[in-house]
């Protein structure tokens, strides 16, 4: 393998020391905020087509 | 049929006592043919975080396929030719894909709930499905027979045997540890993800927790 993506992944993970008892790799963290900012996307976007009018019997106990 | 409903009145299919019929009627009960293909949801279905459990499909998807072009063409293939390694790197991704896609499912459904109801046993099966993924994705490191995989095996190997499984799973054994990630790993994901979607089809999507007590399945 060659090019820019392996001269980046060819290497020893890059860790982050928090503390001595915490931890993680670069990589690792990376993909745990991806993660969280996909569930919040998820969470905050709208969907396309749906008209969020039509949900009035939600919450109105 | 048996011949015993053949002399009485007409025979409903409830009568029978042959297996086809109460797996039809259990089925028929259970998940009549609406039910298993809808084409409405109600309104609280509309948003992103519902779309996660097909995007995890849609990355199992794609893992079967490259991984069935990977099995049949061979490590010679994919690990010098450039088509090659491109599908290698299809399988690759798709399973980072694959796990971010169900983590942020897992995360859905778990912050809404969704095991309220008798849904139990989506929840467990979807548990399941973690798990074998864990077990997949464990062997697909094994057998990629670079450092990374000799160290992960060695590792593992301390630790099967630590446990007082080594006898049965031997992490540096690559013909069992290849066979056990092609053939049957993708099979009992495969089985357990049809499971969990039949499952969901059966209770309908969750209402939330704030809905109406009537709306509530
Ligand atoms: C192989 C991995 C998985 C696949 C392919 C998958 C697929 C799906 C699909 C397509 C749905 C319906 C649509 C949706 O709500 O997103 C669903 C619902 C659900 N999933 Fe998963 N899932 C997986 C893993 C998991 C995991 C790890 C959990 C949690 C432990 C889980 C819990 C649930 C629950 C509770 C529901 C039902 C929600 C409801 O009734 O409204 N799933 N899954």
């Amino acid at each position: 393998m060659s090019g820019w993506l392996s001269d980046f992944m060819n290497v020893p993970a890059k860790y982050i020391h928090f503390n001595s008892w915490l931890q993680i790799s670069v990589s690792n963290l990376i993909v745990i905020l991806i993660m969280v900012a996909l569930f919040a996307a998820a969470i905050l976007l709208p969907f396309p087509g749906s008209h969020s009018k039509s949900n009035s019997h939600r919450g109105d106990k | 049929m048996t011949t015993q409903n053949l002399e009485s009145e007409t025979p409903t299919p409830e009568d029978s006592k042959m297996w086809t019929a109460r797996l039809r009627n259990a089925w028929q009960r259970n998940l009549p043919i609406d039910k298993l293909l809808p084409d409405t949801q109600p309104a609280y279905v509309a948003s992103w975080i519902y779309v996660f459990g097909v995007l995890t499909i849609a990355a199992f998807v794609d893992i079967l396929i490259s991984g069935l072009i990977l099995a049949f063409a061979g490590p010679a293939w994919y690990h010098t030719s450039s088509l090659g390694l491109f599908v290698n790197s299809l399988h690759f991704w798709g399973v980072q894909l694959f796990f971010v896609f169900m983590v942020v499912h897992l995360w859905g459904k778990f912050w809404m709930a969704a095991w309220r109801g008798r849904r139990t046993a989506t929840w467990i099966t979807g548990m399941v499905a973690f798990l074998a993924s864990i077990g997949t994705a464990f062997t697909g490191y094994l057998i990629q027979t670079n450092f990374d995989a000799q160290w992960i095996a060695f590792e593992a190997k301390d630790g099967f045997n630590a446990v007082g499984i080594g006898a049965f799973f031997t992490p540096t054994n690559i013909g069992q540890i290849m066979l056990i990630h092609v053939a049957l790993l993708p099979l009992v994901l495969g089985v357990i993800t049809v499971m969990h979607v039949l499952l969901v089809r059966k209770h309908g999507v969750v209402p939330p927790i704030d809905a109406l007590p009537e709306i509530e399945a």
